[in-house]
């Protein structure tokens, strides 16, 4: 809605949200800038331990270092390898099996135990498997975090599948459409939504299936860098990772947001 | 006048895991060629699943109905798809039904201009409001050319104003296209208002209890309901429900 010309009041209104947007960000900014400052302070007046607590300037430092001895873009590709790979396998392998579960009553009905059994299941427990069966490599990590999101993924779809409704069902089966018609035309389209969220929540699966695997084993990538780190007492190298770490989850997230911003205003014109 | 719509001695039972349901028993009725049939009945018992039995979604338990060509089944909301356009959204069933050729989507879309929907073809449903909605749905069950329609109180999720509004409508377009129709609802005044026959069903298991000819041709519903034998017909059907 496009108006050129508004009311004084209206005017007034938009100001207020606007001075409320602002002040909301520069709160934000002004956190983190407080949470940075207060702790660079602490660690440079040896109130606290930088060797312990690490610090702001001692992080940069240390990506510095990464990035100059060629490591850092080395380890960030590991890991963003494994995570992407490990969510593009859960996402299309969990929406082919939700929708075979959606086909038939009777495999869902089947399946449903072990679904629920393998959904409670600490996927960590499995660690010492995967390296006997994967070995050492990527290839484990990437079953990991495949592990970890597939689930997740077939629940999410299965139940927006299973959602589809019942009257919109009626009316295509009063036009005689058969299962497969109904899947294409009213099915996939409906849940349309339902495949955002899960890809949302899928991303945050991936990196905990990601990081999880590289704990458990690994010889590269951002979890690798954290576990040595600590294993090592280099408390600066942990940090470092971690504020990598999440550099790229937030990224990933707002990618997603702005891919569903983009297909949402598609749909909704 | 041919018989397009013929329910024998029918009966249907629900099955579930607890027990059994007689939701129709005995129940017999017809509908002719052209004719315009209400059925009213207490609530629950079992007005959609005897349209889902017309429509041959269900097949009865016991007797035999008999349809004579394809039916148009409309809903009592709209069910018009939100990532659908108007005009795609009246396109749906022929696309179910592989006649979607040139020709057909033209005889569609001169239904949809006829009716006024020309300007909201290329708009999504949200955009609409409820009657044009409606109206975009029984576009959409006509556009396969249906020899009868199934209404399952097509009406009864719209506001009062937009309701009579659309009812005028809908009846409007449905006798100007000739269409036979077979009207399901819990509302009296409406079946009065619609209809040339009205059965009234017993409560479950179903089963008609009595039959009227109402004699008001072609009289569209509000002038329908201006009729002084209009108060008389409902006194005599709210008698028979609740008897």
């Amino acid at each position: 809605m496009k108006h050129q010309s508004f009311s004084h009041e209206h005017a007034l209104y938009l100001r207020a949200r606007k001075k409320n947007l602002a002040l909301v960000w520069i709160l934000r900014l002004g956190i983190l800038a407080l949470l940075l400052g207060a702790w660079e302070l602490v660690t440079a007046l040896g109130w606290i331990d930088p060797f312990i607590m690490s610090s702001p300037s001692r992080i940069a430092k240390t990506i510095a270092s990464l990035y100059a001895d060629g490591s850092l873009f080395y380890h960030i590709g590991v890991t963003l390898w494994e995570t992407l790979a490990g969510f593009a396998i859960a996402v299309v392998l969990g929406f082919a099996v939700a929708l075979l579960l959606w086909w038939s009553d009777t495999v869902r009905r089947v399946l449903e135990p072990y679904i629920v059994v393998i959904n409670a299941l600490p996927k960590i427990a499995l660690g010492p498997l995967i390296i006997v069966w994967f070995g050492t490599g990527s290839e484990a990590i990437v079953f990991m975090t495949v592990l970890v999101g597939i689930i997740v993924a077939i629940m999410h779809m299965l139940s927006a599948f299973v959602g589809t409704d019942q009257n919109k069902i009626l009316l295509m089966r009063s036009m005689g459409a058969n299962k497969w018609q109904i899947l294409q035309k009213l099915v996939l389209p409906s849940s349309y939504p339902a495949v955002i969220s899960m890809l949302k929540i899928n991303v945050g699966m991936a990196w905990i299936g990601s990081i999880m695997g590289e704990y458990i084993v690994s010889r590269a990538g951002l979890g690798y860098l954290i576990v040595y780190g600590g294993q090592v007492f280099k408390l600066d190298l942990v940090m470092s990772a971690t504020f990598i770490l999440c550099v790229l989850a937030a990224g990933m997230y707002f990618l997603v947001v702005l891919l569903e911003k983009a297909l949402v205003k598609n749909a909704e014109r | 006048m041919k018989n397009i719509l013929q329910f024998e001695n029918v009966r249907h039972i629900y099955h579930t895991p607890r027990g059994e349901v007689v939701a129709a028993e005995g129940l017999t009725f017809s509908v002719d060629e052209g004719e315009f049939v209400a059925i009213i009945g207490p609530s629950g018992c079992g007005k959609t699943t005897l349209l889902s039995l017309a429509a041959g979604l269900l097949k009865p338990s016991a007797g035999s109905i008999v349809r004579e060509g394809s039916c148009g089944y409309m809903l009592q909301k709209d069910e018009l798809f939100p990532w659908r356009t108007i005009e795609k959204n009246i396109f749906l069933p022929l696309e179910i039904k592989k006649q979607n050729t040139p020709a057909a989507r033209e005889r569609a879309l001169a239904l949809a201009e006829k009716y006024g929907l020309g300007g909201f073809l290329k708009s999504y449903p949200a955009q609409l409001s409820g009657g044009m909605r409606q109206r975009a749905a029984l576009i959409r069950t006509l556009a396969t050319e249906p020899d009868v329609l199934l209404l399952d109180e097509p009406f009864s999720a719209l506001d009062y104003q937009t309701r009579l509004n659309v009812c005028e409508d809908v009846a409007g377009i449905i006798r100007s296209e000739g269409k036979t129709a077979l009207l399901i609802t819990h509302d009296i005044s409406e079946a009065i208002s619609l209809a040339d026959r009205i059965l009234v069903l017993t409560a479950r298991p179903a089963r008609v209890s009595h039959a009227h000819t109402l004699g008001f041709g072609d009289l569209p519903p509000l002038k329908r309901r201006e009729q002084s034998s209009f108060s008389g017909w409902f006194e005599t059907l709210w008698r028979e429900l609740n008897a």
